[in-house]
């Protein structure tokens, strides 16, 4: 169950400047689990103290913005493409 | 403590952030966690993703002194350049020099919705250079993106936006790129268009248009660009407060006391707060309290519906309204509205599209304004706040009109059409019943 998950820029210190990696699960929370298996830390910036999605953070599978899925259970089919994004962009 | 991982690094293939001169900036703070940064192009806190703000060493010293210097200034939001992040030159440098735009007592239409005479009043940002508020908040983001040494002006946008940084850029000398979802009102895609810049239309609405941005930012294959609202969002989003300044020195160098506010991202709304809140520090203005409203589209209400619910969450939504510069179904600044809202004693409301066009039809029948959709919403949720009884009628209130109806005009083209069709014949002018 191989996915790919973009790492925006402020996360690459833990990928070693990387901006795709490579990540196992079935859902979202197994694939940050993943992640933080092999990226130290990364899982703390994305999830608060309570183990959710930080409130400025946006995840995408494939084009859907987990948010109006399952959130931390949308599914993560093998091959889809995750995508990590700061929130705060946009708008004025 | 002050970090220079990734801000070094950011600001790296541009000017060096020693070199930055953007006046009384001294660095950016994360809203969330308070984290400080220095000045370079990064949007979001790498601890809490937080949205970074500028931090400011302002002024100290006489406030009369500095009022008079203000009003000595050029007609335009130049002439607070001491309290923005911009370098003292900045009224030299070729830009469109937007802002000091009308203040209009609106005596007619606070007669038509409830007000006091003399109480009621229209910022109308729709005389800016391209016709809405986004002049304002693109002048700071060209500075910001000279200080950065940034080629390319690009952003991500429901229309307004894009015009303004179109504009911007030609009269500056940068390179633009702008994208667009694909559905937007032909007159706001004309408006983009005629600059002459890039204007790419993305199959998708203005969510995807800002991941799209978001993503791409992120890459190398967005070297070098200066993305107003994203990269350069702390910077440009700065542009509001001149909203502030210019609204209290209109009324006299006093905070009105009530305001409503149309809110998309709800970043314009939050920066009105802190441009006001400066105003107080700086000794400019009396401090008193003051309430702020924000104002919403029934279709794309995440915020007001928050807020009604009494949560601090604001959960995302799909669009769906006319209004569609505030169609922004996961506003960034969403929660911060709540916070403003709340601690200032105002709410956020919404109206649905029929109550809108309504607006939009009453200031232009009332007072001569014609406001695009955004102003329908403000004056729409205004009127409702007057009859629930939330806005006090009796206190000074300020509603922002922040683009002109000439670029939405289908919201209105329905039932705006000739009152009567006549021949060219005096008999039938007097059969059709027009003399007075």
């Amino acid at each position: 169950m191989a996915v790919n998950v973009r790492i925006p820029t402020i996360l690459r210190t833990y990928t070693g400047g990387r901006s795709e990696v490579q990540a196992e699960g079935a859902t979202l929370a197994e694939v940050i689990a993943d992640l933080e298996k092999n990226h130290t830390g990364i899982a703390a910036r994305v999830l608060d103290d309570q183990g959710k999605l930080r409130r400025f953070v946006n995840v995408y599978v494939n084009d859907d913005d987990v948010r109006f899925e399952q959130g931390l259970e949308t599914a993560t089919p093998a091959g889809a493409g995750v995508s990590i994004i700061p929130a705060v962009a946009g708008g004025c | 403590m002050r970090r220079k991982g990734l801000a070094s690094m950011a600001v790296q293939n541009a000017a060096s952030a020693a070199t930055v001169d953007l006046g009384p900036a001294s660095g950016l703070s994360c809203r969330e966690c308070g984290e400080v940064f220095p000045l370079g192009p990064i949007f979001a806190c790498e601890l809490c993703f937080g949205p970074l703000e500028v931090a400011y060493e302002l002024p100290t010293g006489d406030p009369e002194a500095l009022r008079k210097q203000i009003e000595a200034g050029p007609a335009n939001i130049w002439r607070y350049a001491p309290l923005l992040p911009v370098p003292a030159d900045v009224a030299e440098k070729p830009n469109l020099n937007p802002g000091w735009t009308k203040l209009v007592q609106a005596d007619n239409l606070a007669r038509e919705i409830g007000v006091a005479p003399g109480k009621l009043f229209v910022k109308d940002d729709s005389g800016n250079p391209t016709h809405s508020f986004k002049d304002r908040v693109v002048a700071q983001a060209i500075e910001a993106a000279r200080a950065f040494g940034f080629t390319t002006l690009s952003c991500s946008s429901t229309g307004n936006l894009a015009g303004a940084v179109g504009a911007a850029a030609a009269r500056a000398g940068f390179r633009s790129c702008v994208f667009i979802p694909h559905d937007l009102e032909q007159g706001k895609v004309v408006m983009a268009g005629v600059y002459g810049g890039e204007l790419v239309a993305i199959e998708g609405n203005y969510d995807d248009v800002n991941r799209f941005c978001s993503e791409l930012i992120g890459d190398p294959l967005g070297e070098g660009w200066g993305f107003v609202n994203v990269n350069l969002r702390p910077y440009y989003g700065e542009g509001s407060k001149t909203l502030a300044y210019e609204i209290c020195e209109q009324l006299g160098w006093v905070i009105p006391d009530q305001l409503v506010i149309p809110i998309a991202s709800g970043s314009q709304l939050t920066k009105i707060d802190k441009g006001l809140q400066e105003l107080i520090k700086l000794g400019l203005v009396e401090d008193k309290p003051y309430k702020i409203f924000g104002a919403q589209a029934e279709g794309c209400s995440p915020v007001s519906v928050a807020f009604k619910a009494g949560h601090d969450v604001v959960r995302p939504q799909k669009p769906n309204t006319i209004a569609k510069s505030l169609a922004i179904g996961n506003p960034a600044d969403g929660p911060y509205v709540l916070d403003i809202a709340r601690r200032t004693g105002g709410a956020v409301e919404d109206v649905d599209d029929e109550q809108v066009v309504d607006a939009i039809k009453l200031l232009a029948r009332t007072e001569g304004i014609f406001a695009e959709t955004a102003g329908g919403v403000t004056l729409g949720v205004t009127r409702k706040l007057v009859k629930d009884g939330l806005i006090d009628p009796n206190l000074t209130t300020v509603v922002l009109n922040t683009g002109d109806g000439l670029k939405t005009l289908d919201a209105v083209a329905d039932t705006s059409q000739a009152t009567a069709t006549i021949r060219p014949s005096l008999d039938a002018f007097r059969d059709a019943g027009l003399a007075v």
